[in-house]
């Protein structure tokens, strides 16, 4: 029962005009796992986890959290957002409001919490991820490290059974980018379930226990870090690899 | 050179006062020196060449009209000091009228205003007779001329002799108004709400907000913060326009100097009339800035906490 997946994608397709950007993508994630989606810009990986969140419709397929299909028309897709977090390569945090307001936001709005648990409830993660003495600060007068760690905490304050990160270091200076990778693997010590779509392939093969290969519509690949990694079965994985060893990503 | 090193150093001494830097030794160039007497030169021309085209400006406007065949008679009809003095008084107390009522139709343009904004971006078929109602509303209100629909409402609604409706002409007039105005308004709230990014409802929604959740806490209060200027316009535009309902017989700014102008026959009471009403608006200028300056101030000092 406790191996029963969070999250089940079965033969997903997603269009977008005439752009077929899913063609049949299946995905299972286990409990207490982190998987990597890699593949090159525009193969998918963000919009695979936007029809995740059902932030996206999709045109076929199925989706499911938890042995409940949340693609089912009938859904109550609200009440599936508020078990999966989010976290943005952009942030997106709100702008007007101060870091604690952006935090407690859903737990009062969403989850009926009264203001005084959601707000300690939020400095303890903000103290857990190196943040105390922001929880005042307004968004725009933080670094991009510190906001996208703000947008974790953000995410993590609704306690979600699943975490979704899509390319959340890629907007990031270089010297930015380790502190927040180092939260995710703190999360990961913590048993979240997460599905990362990512650039860092040596954060890739470092934390996820699933790497899965996005090409032309598809998981063109999926093993463990060492499979992938080590040794890809398939002649675009290894041309994609060899690229970004070229460029000194790996 | 060394000439010139004091003679540089006697003109900056004022200048060098207020350095912030004096007690880590720092002692300016004659680079710097050189550079900021350059920048004071030029900026004392500017400021001359700038007065003194001003002048030539008004001398021209001021022969221009002085020296036109019909000035003496306009004078006399325009500039009247006498009925300056006579219609002052007159107007202030008709000015009374229209500033309540732009009170009074601020507040309502801006809620009914917004009440429209929101219904032409709710979404699903459910709302669907609301979202076309609203565009109908805005779309008709807009194109219609103010003065049109003021005479429609303020003539026309007594003429219908309905029980138990008003025939104010001042209540009737402020109806019209607020009918036009929230056609406007609406389309700057409608802006607003379009101008914030997708991905903030984006993020909204995925934290498990409803669609009116992220409407009312995310997306509503970034919208109205960046349309404060247009609306604070808006507003303006509206105080003066409340001088229309003058021709209902409401006694406002407008009717007060119209009737001593018919009397006598001498425009000068639509000048004065006309000058308290530009008087009126500017403090509501500065007021805008005034809001948008504090907004920014409270911002920043928010981030420092």
């Amino acid at each position: 029962m406790s191996d029963a997946p969070v999250l089940r994608m079965e033969s997903v397709r997603k269009t977008f005009g005439g752009s077929v950007v899913l063609r049949d993508v299946g995905l299972e994630v286990a409990p207490h796992t982190v998987t990597a989606l890699i593949g090159a810009s525009g193969s998918g990986k963000s919009t695979l986890l936007r029809c995740a969140n059902l932030l996206e419709d999709i045109d076929d397929g199925a989706i499911w959290l938890d042995g409940e299909e949340i693609t089912d028309p009938r859904a109550d897709q609200d009440a599936v957002r508020r078990r999966i977090g989010v976290v943005f390569q952009s942030y997106n945090l709100f702008p007007h409001m101060t870091v604690l307001e952006n935090i407690t936001l859903a737990p009062r709005r969403v989850h009926g919490m009264g203001r005084a648990e959601a707000e300690q409830r939020a400095h303890e993660l903000l103290d857990r991820l190196g943040l105390s003495g922001k929880a005042g600060a307004y968004p725009d007068r933080l670094s991009g490290g510190q906001q996208q760690r703000v947008a974790i905490v953000r995410a993590l304050a609704v306690k979600p059974r699943l975490l979704l990160l899509d390319e959340i270091t890629a907007a990031l200076d270089p010297e930015l980018v380790g502190e927040v990778l180092n939260v995710v693997r703190d999360l990961k010590a913590d048993g979240m379930t997460m599905v990362l779509a990512t650039h860092e392939m040596g954060f890739a093969r470092d934390v996820a226990d699933q790497v899965c290969f996005l090409d032309g519509g598809v998981v063109l690949e999926r093993g463990t870090a060492e499979e992938i990694f080590g040794d890809p079965q398939r002649e675009r994985t290894r041309r994609f690899l060899r690229r970004i060893v070229e460029a000194g990503r790996l | 050179m060394t000439v010139a090193k004091e003679e540089s150093g006697r003109e900056d001494a004022d200048d060098n006062g207020d350095l912030p830097g004096a007690d880590d030794g720092y002692v300016p160039s004659r680079r710097r020196l050189d550079r900021e007497r350059y920048k004071r030169d030029r900026a004392r021309r500017a400021t001359g060449i700038a007065a003194l085209s001003t002048l030539a400006t008004g001398i021209v406007l001021y022969l221009v009209v002085v020296n036109a065949p019909g000035w003496p008679r306009t004078k006399e009809t325009f500039f009247s000091a006498e009925y300056a003095r006579e219609a002052f008084p007159k107007v202030l107390e008709g000015l009374w009228l229209n500033v309540r009522l732009l009170l009074v139709c601020g507040v309502a343009v801006l809620v009914l205003g917004m009440l429209i904004a929101v219904a032409r971006t709710l979404r699903g078929p459910v709302f669907f007779p609301l979202r076309a109602l609203a565009a109908a509303y805005t779309d008709f209100f807009r194109g219609l001329p103010l003065i049109i629909n003021l005479m429609i409402v303020v003539l026309g609604v007594p003429a219908l002799r309905l029980q138990g409706v008003t025939v104010d002409p001042v209540l009737l007039g402020g109806t019209a108004l607020t009918l036009t105005y929230s056609a406007y308004v609406a389309e700057v709230f409608r802006a607003g709400i379009e101008s914030v990014h997708p991905s903030q409802r984006a993020a909204a929604r995925s934290l498990g907000l409803t669609n009116r959740q992220a409407l009312r806490h995310v997306v509503l209060p970034q919208a109205v913060r960046r349309q404060v200027p247009p609306l604070l316009n808006d507003l303006v535009s509206l105080q003066k326009d409340t001088g229309l309902v003058s021709i209902g017989g409401a006694i406002d700014a407008v009717r007060a100097a119209d009737i001593i102008a018919g009397r006598s026959l001498n425009y000068t009471p639509y000048i004065v009339a006309g000058l308290v009403f530009v008087a009126l608006t500017i403090p509501m200028t500065r007021f805008t800035d005034w809001v948008t300056a504090r907004m920014d101030r409270q911002r920043a000092q928010g981030g420092t906490i």
